[in-house]
């Protein structure tokens, strides 16, 4: 395995509302090696989309410590922040409001470059550039985002976290918004950037077929706490934790035949749960 | 619930402690030689000094607002500069006759308001229309523009119903009608345009609503899913609506008692603040924020009764 | 299509407006002849003849006549006009200056500041106006500028709101935590993607409150405590009103002055909102998967960009980018995608080919089309789609969003969204034409004979009534059961459907469970009249994996032991393939393809059915057998 990108060590989340405290994320620890994808797997309330938050600097950490090629960046202050934005990204889930409706594809794109001093003119080639990248054709600079699908959109979105270059890419659910047939174009979008660009991502989703689909490695969290995790193949095919089990089992198979096992596998997973319980 | 209320209470006494106390400060250090406006050009400074002491204007300011606090809640709000009357007396007794305007133009608006606005919203077409410009119009044109209007047209070219005067409702009811048809129109006009157009707004949010869909799935009656269903998710916005529309009301009715000359709290305000009479003026501010305050909890425990959800909060 | 690169502004939708522009017009004139009243007036304001009291308008050099003091009125309301503009222009610069910044502040930055603003805001708007000016005038005196002063902080909460609010509403937006991972500080992301938003509230509430300082402080003049020595359209109206049955006209004009500004400014108001609206609503798409009525607002709006296309070709042009210019004319531009109507494949199995409907059927669906709006603007979303679905049997309708499964679904139930209808075909259940049946009568058949659920289970509970009120009223509606009795059996419902404890759950608000039990609920509400149909859109599509897989158990249950006949519109092959027994694939408004679940599923045979089903994830390649076949490629 190449150097380690990212650490996360121990974090907790706490929210307080209205004077009680809710504990979202508790101990969690895992690791980003440069050029991997890690994919966070749980369902609402795990506390998956909270970790991705907390690496970008968008929910303060309450426990734990967050370092990123060496340095501790627990509680950066906004000016490491924005340092800290040429080499971290994010592709958020919803791509009808991760877009500034009144900004105009170029502006959009524009944002990050400019915000690190980059000048008008050099910053319009490398929209360009990026458009490119993402298979978008170049004259879709001047529209604005209400002119494009959701997957279109979407590759905008991923355009934007590349501008910079980043060297981790954090993408909360960029597919679950989307279509099956332009989910599967956007994902193979993703690989196709990692391979040429080697950056790593943290990749965040309630659908295990899409983990299976991108992530080198696998986090299961339940409740903000990780019940499992290790390489793909094992996590997504012969998972060792019951609740992992569960998820697994539980995601219906599109063949019918197949389908029929699981479930009546699932049927002796719940009756032996609810023996023991 | 009972929390809810509790808390609510509480908030609006603090409202008006810091209200009051903000006023009371604010409209004595603005104010300066009350007694020599009182007594006149002639007076020699001993009788100044005399009367300063005798109003205890001398004493501090703070240990005088105290006094002062704890005068009302024994219900004495001090004695005018002017009149050798009590504050309390003076407007208590005016309290029925702007207090009656006020309560017949909430009800009468709500009423319309409501009626206008869900009419508008589940019909749509002309009579939404028509619904949206009249609304524009009240809302547009100052409420006292009506009144004179209406003076104009019912009282002076007409003569259908008097222009002034008013005859107390427990004596002549007919003729206390009479009297406030008229202030009751001029007022209403406003608060029947603003509620209604934000009625309508809330129905027509409603009806687009998932669950509106699926009770009709049921087979519930068009009827029962609106004035059941739609037109209690839809209240709580008018409720607020009326609220806050009744703070303007108050306003409203001072400058209507003057057209109509009723003898309410307006005539009172408008007579003594323009002599400056500061312990007047402090009894009016104490009453119509109680007023208002009353509205407020009273608007608040009805929206959460409405809705469920703001009970939490 | 010859449009215009930019979009239209919010300025030209304003400008549009006949009645706006006519407000905006109205009230140009009114601060032009304000502005320039030294040179229109002809005569001084405060010059007064005794002798020439009352004269009436069009007497020699007084246009408009004179006051009761002789005063001519013409130059009266144009010297007014300065002083009553600018003193309501007064009270809203100090609203503005006070109630944008906190506004901003609280709404950006929340925390103690938050609470503290709202409680002064609170405070503020809880004291009547008048009162508080009235309370002024009596130890400042009269001055109309003071007063204004004063009534700008009272009407500052009016800007605190709107902006506060609008600031809360884009805090909390993606493309702002996006900016903020993109490195831009807080004063570009406030000035970039903050005040853009709030822009327009800015300027309609500024209309507004322009409009109720000028009636506030015409109001208190009128009431004669305001400055007496100064000409200005309250002053005048107190006078007026002081001669009110010599001389009623002298009221007139300042009157309709402070009317029509008042009212212009309202308009214009109106006007803008309505202008900022509509922008919105051809860019706001954000839950178009949730509410159906806005996925055919969305395909009325949207390109439909074929994300096929775009990866088909390399070159930079491509016909994605021709859809896109056709959004920019969407009401006249139908969608050229609607017009091409895949060619439908039947399966041998499939008994469809008969034109007849099936009587043996629960419901039989043939050449069903269904169309939005009329005229040049009518748009279909469903074409000539049949199907049949017999008792106890699961039809799925699959598609991708936009292909019309849920237009389908609503346009059997009678509930399509305000402007759809059935333009052609018929839907027999139980042998009986549904099309043609009024209102009323589909009401008779909706719980008992078809019944729904939906898909998000939250927003399709009524949140200020009971869980249980809910699930009983019907059943005393429907099946005329007493209030006991419907009690009981919404207790034995709850029960059946899984839900732990019954009671606590009857005597819930829908606030108070979560969106699993949410979701049984609905289901046991939609079971409770025993339908013979039950259409469940997506009914799981919102739930958890976990749940999703107890909700389809409960559904099969319920199914079997009821022995309905179900239509099940969803996304996903996996529930198709876990609890349908016939599927109808559905694209762009027709069923491509029907047949048995197995044999879909073994021999696909329309290419869109080939394409979805290619699509799936589930039991696909690993990253590392994708990355191992990509090494492998890379050799050869």
């Amino acid at each position: 395995m190449s150097e380690q990108l990212l650490s996360v060590d121990k974090l907790g989340v706490d929210f307080t509302r209205r004077r009680t405290t809710f504990t979202a994320l508790e101990e969690i620890t895992f690791s980003i090696a440069e050029g991997e994808t890690v994919g966070l797997v749980g369902e609402s309330g795990s506390g998956k989309t909270t970790i991705g938050r907390s690496i970008l600097g968008l929910v303060p950490p309450t426990r734990g410590t967050l370092t990123f090629r060496g340095e501790d960046i627990t509680h950066a202050s906004r000016a490491k922040r924005r340092e800290l934005s040429r080499d971290m990204q994010v592709v958020f889930q919803d791509p009808y409001t991760s877009l500034n409706p009144s900004l105009t594809i170029e502006g959009i794109l524009a944002e990050p470059l400019r915000a690190q001093g980059i000048d008008r003119r050099e910053a319009g080639r490398r929209v360009k550039e990026l458009l490119d990248r993402v298979r978008l054709p170049s004259d879709a600079a001047g529209r604005l985002p209400r002119e494009f699908s959701g997957g279109q959109r979407q590759r905008v979105a991923i355009a934007r976290a590349l501008a910079l270059r980043p060297r981790l890419i954090v993408c909360d659910e960029p597919v679950s918004a989307l279509d099956l047939t332009t989910q599967q174009r956007v994902l193979d979008l993703f690989i196709e950037i990692q391979r040429d660009t080697g950056c790593a991502y943290l990749f965040v989703s309630h659908d295990l077929s899409v983990i299976r689909h991108v992530s080198h490695r696998v986090i299961v969290l339940n409740r903000g706490k990780i019940v499992e995790s290790g390489g793909v193949e094992k996590v997504t095919s012969d998972p060792d934790d019951p609740y992992t089990q569960r998820l697994m089992m539980s995601a219906p198979l599109p063949d019918p035949g197949a389908q029929r096992e699981r479930r009546e596998e699932l049927e002796k997973l719940r009756v032996d749960s609810e023996r023991a319980a | 619930m009972l929390s809810f209320i509790a808390k609510r209470t509480l908030l609006a006494l603090s409202q008006m402690l810091v209200i009051s106390a903000v006023a009371f400060f604010l409209l004595y250090l603005s104010s300066s030689g009350i007694a020599r406006t009182i007594l006149g050009e002639q007076a020699t400074e001993e009788q100044v000094a005399a009367k300063t002491a005798e109003l205890g204007l001398d004493r501090p300011l703070p240990v005088r607002y105290v006094e002062w606090l704890l005068g009302v809640f024994q219900g004495d709000l001090g004695r005018s500069y002017f009149t050798p009357q009590d504050v309390s007396d003076a407007l208590i007794s005016r309290l029925p006759t702007t207090l009656s305007l006020l309560i017949a133009t909430t009800i009468i608006a709500a009423l319309i308001a409501f009626a206008l606005g869900i009419a508008a919203a589940v019909y749509r077409g002309w009579l939404d229309r028509l619904v949206q410009i009249l609304s524009i119009a009240g809302y547009a044109i100052p409420g006292f523009l009506f009144a004179l209007l209406l003076v104009i047209v019912f009282a002076i070219n007409l003569g259908w119903l008097p222009a002034t005067g008013y005859v107390q409702l427990t004596t002549d009811p007919l003729g206390w009608l009479k009297t406030v048809i008229l202030p009751i129109a001029a007022l209403s006009i406003g608060v029947i345009a603003a509620t209604a157009q934000q009625v309508r707004g809330a129905v027509i949010d409603v009806l687009r609503q998932d669950y509106v869909r699926t009770l009709r799935s049921r087979g519930l009656s068009e009827r029962e899913i609106i004035f059941k269903h739609v037109l209690r998710n839809a209240s709580g916005t008018g409720l607020t609506v009326l609220g806050l529309q009744f703070v303007g009301l108050l306003g409203g009715a001072i400058v209507v008692e003057q057209i109509f000359a009723l003898p309410g709290l307006g005539t009172v305000a408008i007579q003594y603040t323009s002599r400056g009479d500061i312990p007047v003026v402090m009894g009016l501010l104490i009453i119509t924020s109680l007023i208002v305050a009353v509205v407020n909890l009273l608007v608040d425990l009805g929206v959460g009764f409405l809705n469920p959800k703001a009970r939490v909060a | 299509m010859s449009t215009s690169d930019k979009p239209e502004t919010t300025l030209h939708r304003f400008l549009a407006n006949p009645l706006a522009l006519g407000a905006a017009i109205v009230l140009l004139v009114i601060v032009l002849c304000s502005a320039l009243a030294p040179v229109l007036a002809g005569a001084d304001p405060a010059f007064s003849a005794i002798r020439d009291a009352f004269l009436a308008p069009f007497s020699a050099g007084h246009p408009l006549g004179t006051d009761s003091a002789g005063r001519d009125i013409w130059a009266r309301l144009l010297y007014g006009g300065q002083i009553s503009l600018l003193g309501a222009l007064l009270a809203l610069v100090v609203a503005a200056l006070i109630g944008i910044p906190a506004g901003l502040l609280a709404g950006y930055y929340g925390r103690w500041f938050d609470s503290v603003s709202v409680w002064m805001a609170n405070l503020v708007q809880s004291m009547p106006g008048i009162v508080v000016l009235l309370a002024a005038r009596a130890v400042l005196g009269p001055s109309i500028w003071i007063s204004m002063l004063i009534f700008g902080v009272i009407l500052s909460p009016g800007f605190y709101r709107v902006v506060r609010t609008a600031v809360i509403n884009v805090r909390g937006e993606l493309y702002v935590d996006a900016a903020k991972v993109s490195g831009l500080r807080d004063s570009a992301i406030i000035g970039r993607h903050i005040l853009t938003v709030v822009r327009g509230p800015i300027i309609i509430q500024a209309s507004l409150l322009l409009g109720i300082a000028l009636a506030i402080q015409s109001g208190l003049e009128f009431l004669g405590v305001g400055d007496n020595s100064v000409p200005s359209w309250g002053n005048m109206l107190n006078e007026g009103f002081r001669s009110i049955y010599r001389a009623p006209i002298t009221l007139l004009w300042p009157s309709l002055a402070i009317g029509l500004t008042c009212a212009a400014l309202v308009i214009i108001g109106n006007g803008l909102r309505d202008a900022l609206e509509e922008r919105g609503l051809s860019s706001a798409r954000r839950d178009r998967r949730k509410n159906v009525g806005t996925a055919t607002a969305a395909m009325a709006a949207l390109p439909a960009v074929d994300e096929a296309a775009l990866d088909e070709a390399a070159p930079l042009t491509r016909p994605g980018v021709n859809t896109a210019d056709e959004s920019e004319t969407i009401v006249t531009a139908p969608l050229a995608d609607l017009e091409f109507v895949p060619e439908p494949v039947w399966s041998d199995s499939t008994p469809l080919e008969t034109p007849e409907p099936d009587p043996s059927a629960v419901l039989s669906v043939r050449r069903l089309r269904v169309g939005y709006g009329s005229g040049p603007h009518d748009k279909t979303v469903v074409h000539n789609v049949s199907l049949d679905v017999h008792a106890g049997e699961v039809l799925g309708l699959v598609g991708e969003s936009g292909s019309g499964k849920t237009q389908t679904a609503f346009a059997v139930l009678g509930l399509l969204p305000t402007g759809g209808r059935v333009t052609n075909g018929s839907v027999l259940f139980d042998g009986e034409e549904l099309t043609t049946r009024s209102r009323a009568s589909m009401r008779e058949l909706r719980g008992t004979g078809i019944a729904y659920i939906p898909q998000e289970p939250m927003s399709n509970l009524d949140p200020s009534f009971k869980v249980g009120s809910q699930l009983s009223t019907p059943m005393m509606r429907r099946l005329g059961l007493d209030k006991r009795a419907a009690r009981t059996r919404a207790l034995e419902l709850l029960d059946r459907v899984g839900i732990r404890e019954p009671e606590r759950t009857y005597d819930s608000y829908p606030h108070e469970i979560s969106g699993g039990m949410a979701q049984r609920v609905l289901i046991a509400g939609a079971v409770s009249c025993r339908p013979r149909l039950l259409i469940a859109d997506e009914p799981t599509t919102a739930l958890d994996v976990t749940v999703q897989a107890e909700v389809l158990r409960l559904l099969r249950e319920l199914q079997s032991e009821q022995e309905m006949a179900v239509i099940l519109v969803t996304h996903n092959f996996g529930v198709v393939a876990d609890i349908c027994d016939r599927v109808a694939v559905m694209n762009k408004g027709t069923i491509v393809e029907q047949n048995d679940v197995e044999s879909l599923f073994a021999r696909p045979r329309h290419p869109y059915t080939q394409t979805l089903l290619g699509s799936t994830l589930e039991g696909g390649p690993s990253r590392i057998d994708l990355d191992r076949a990509e090494a492998e490629g890379a050799h050869r």
